[in-house]
């Protein structure tokens, strides 16, 4: 394994504490326990948007922490959701008076360690809702399984419902405008390649040099099927498709297509997959009205990408569309 | 010889160097079927329930009034506020539920049987799981099962303890061939199956590490060994 690294164990601490240092004037970062808020803490009289998860997925979800988008971010071990007792001063340093929404991604251990940590602020006295992220479409029958994940899709989540937050929305109209956005965004993604986790030393897991894993999760964890490797025309394909079918989306929908990378494949390839992508929304008469293009949810160094899209309507694309000051995300 | 609180003690100890000695067995299995980390969460869990266990300044209940139930809920705060993932709330959840249900300075048969069922209960409503999908619950509810008989039989502490590890170890490995519905490994669906679930073996684990405890018996070492 090499990695710019010192020890494996001190991986998270070490990448926070530069993080710390690089975005002084957005971020303050709280070392015990360990979570990231809003440089001066949460507004007064805004509704607080706190998220987290496991580290290994930089920038989600420190990298969106600031003005217009999270208030506070709570970073696990290395693909290990964070800890209640890290969340519940989180969720605290997150309020303004106006009560917190919390947006956790559907996966066992976030959904364990969010509740936990929301009742134990409650009986703080902080009012807090909660919303599920699960745009990803790759886990067919969620009636046997954990049911579906949350991934790249939470980056829509929690920038539109910023901005809700930002504008003034109380509580109850942030989390019904973040469910509309959890109801309105799917996502695929795809491996060529697995990461390896610090603490571990090894590759994730194992794929063939000319094998393909389709319907990934956020750690390349499986969803569907491990296919030959193919084109970027046709990988794309078999990402859009599921997600454009689950959505039902046909000709005079209007949409944010977005398509991520894993953190190991170039912009370059992302372009490749864009492209491919947009084409076939449009031949479905999907008008493409808003894009991103980047490494927003990533999974170490793993190569691989997802691709997600989002229906609008004018007011989603308004939220989408206001500013926002963080250290991943600025317009 | 009946069950106290420096039995409780050995057995976290006991199951630390488990989890430690099976660190990489727990990753590897976790590798396969889930994100690889089940070994290395276990390990600073326990390390951390060590280290308290250690500090003179943390220790659990008062001399010789300690109970069980308070060598358990350290261990159930332990877990929660240091693991993460799924096995933090969920192990914290089965410690914490047996501590409710031990607070004495010494369980007998039927109680080492209600210890093992209060941890059942934690593990499967947090998880919201049952038998038969491929986690941790398998390894328990076996557990729990076995404990029942051999109280019921009249047998002894220790014989409960032994035919709970038992058939929590048999358990495990009786996990294999399932296809997993909940937890991470169900996002494999079929492909789960010939892969053993790393809760249920890290499970056999701490419930080998009980039988451990009790067989070794106090020693010099335990500064309440003679009582």
């Amino acid at each position: 394994m090499k990695k710019l690294l010192n020890d494996p164990a001190d991986a998270v601490a070490d990448s926070l504490a530069g993080f710390a240092l690089a975005h002084a004037e957005l971020v303050q970062v709280s070392t015990s326990p360990v979570f990231v808020s809003r440089a001066g803490g949460g507004v007064t009289g805004k509704v607080g948007l706190v998220s987290g998860g496991g580290s290994g997925h930089e920038p989600l979800h420190a990298g969106f922490v600031g003005d217009g988008m999270l208030d506070a971010a709570v970073p696990g071990a290395v693909f290990t959701s964070p800890t209640p007792d890290q969340i519940q001063p989180a969720i605290q340093a997150a309020d303004g008076g106006a009560g917190v929404l919390t947006i956790v991604k559907n996966y066992t251990g976030d959904v364990l360690n969010f509740e936990t940590a929301v009742e134990l602020a409650e009986a703080e006295g902080v009012e807090v809702a909660s919303v599920l992220v699960n745009d990803d479409v790759a886990v067919e029958d969620s009636l046997y399984t954990a049911g579906r994940r949350g991934v790249a899709g939470t980056v829509a989540v929690e920038k539109i419902a910023g901005a809700a937050a930002a504008r003034g929305a109380d509580l109850a109209t942030v989390k019904a405008v973040a469910e509309r956005v959890i109801a309105n965004v799917r996502t695929m993604g795809v491996a060529l390649a697995a990461p390896t986790v610090p603490h571990v030393g090894r590759p994730s897991f194992d794929l063939g040099e000319d094998e393909i894993e389709v319907g990934i999760g956020i750690h390349g964890e499986p969803g569907r099927h491990r296919v030959q490797a193919v084109g970027a025309d046709q990988v794309t394909e078999m990402l859009l498709t599921p997600v454009a079918d689950d959505l039902a989306l046909d000709g005079g929908d209007r949409v944010l297509l977005f398509v991520n990378g894993m953190g190991g494949t170039p912009l370059s390839e992302l372009y490749v997959v864009y492209g491919r992508a947009r084409r076939l929304l449009e031949e479905r008469g999907v008008t493409v009205s808003r894009s991103l293009v980047g490494n927003y949810v990533t999974s170490l160094e793993m190569q691989g990408a997802s691709v997600t899209v989002l229906r609008l309507d004018d007011e989603l694309e308004a939220l989408w569309d206001a500013p926002v000051d963080t250290a991943a995300l600025r317009w | 010889m009946a069950l106290d609180a420096d039995w409780a003690e050995r057995w976290v100890r006991r199951t630390a160097d488990a989890i430690a000695d099976a660190k990489g067995e727990l990753t590897e299995l976790d590798r396969q079927i889930g994100d690889g980390d089940h070994g290395e969460n276990m390990d600073r869990g326990f390390r951390a329930v060590v280290a308290r266990l250690d500090d003179p300044a943390a220790q659990p209940g008062a001399g010789d009034e300690r109970t069980v139930g308070d060598v358990l809920k350290l261990v159930a705060t332990t877990l929660m506020s240091t693991v993460g993932g799924a096995s933090g709330p969920l192990y914290g959840t089965a410690y914490l539920r047996a501590a409710k249900v031990s607070g004495r300075p010494q369980i007998d048969p039927p109680a080492v049987v209600a210890v093992l069922e209060a941890a059942l209960e934690g593990v499967s409503s947090r998880g919201k799981a049952t038998v038969g999908e491929k986690t941790m619950v398998d390894a328990w509810q076996a557990a729990v099962d076995a404990a029942e008989a051999a109280a019921r039989d009249g047998g002894s502490e220790v014989d409960v303890l032994r035919v709970a590890a038992e058939a929590a170890d048999k358990a495990s490995t009786a996990t294999i061939p399932m296809v997993a519905t909940k937890g991470r490994a169900s996002y494999l669906g079929e492909r789960s199956a010939g892969h053993e679930d790393p809760g249920a073996r890290s499970t056999a684990l701490v419930l080998g590490a009980a039988l451990a405890a009790a067989l070794a018996g106090p020693t010099s070492a335990d500064p309440h060994g003679a009582a």
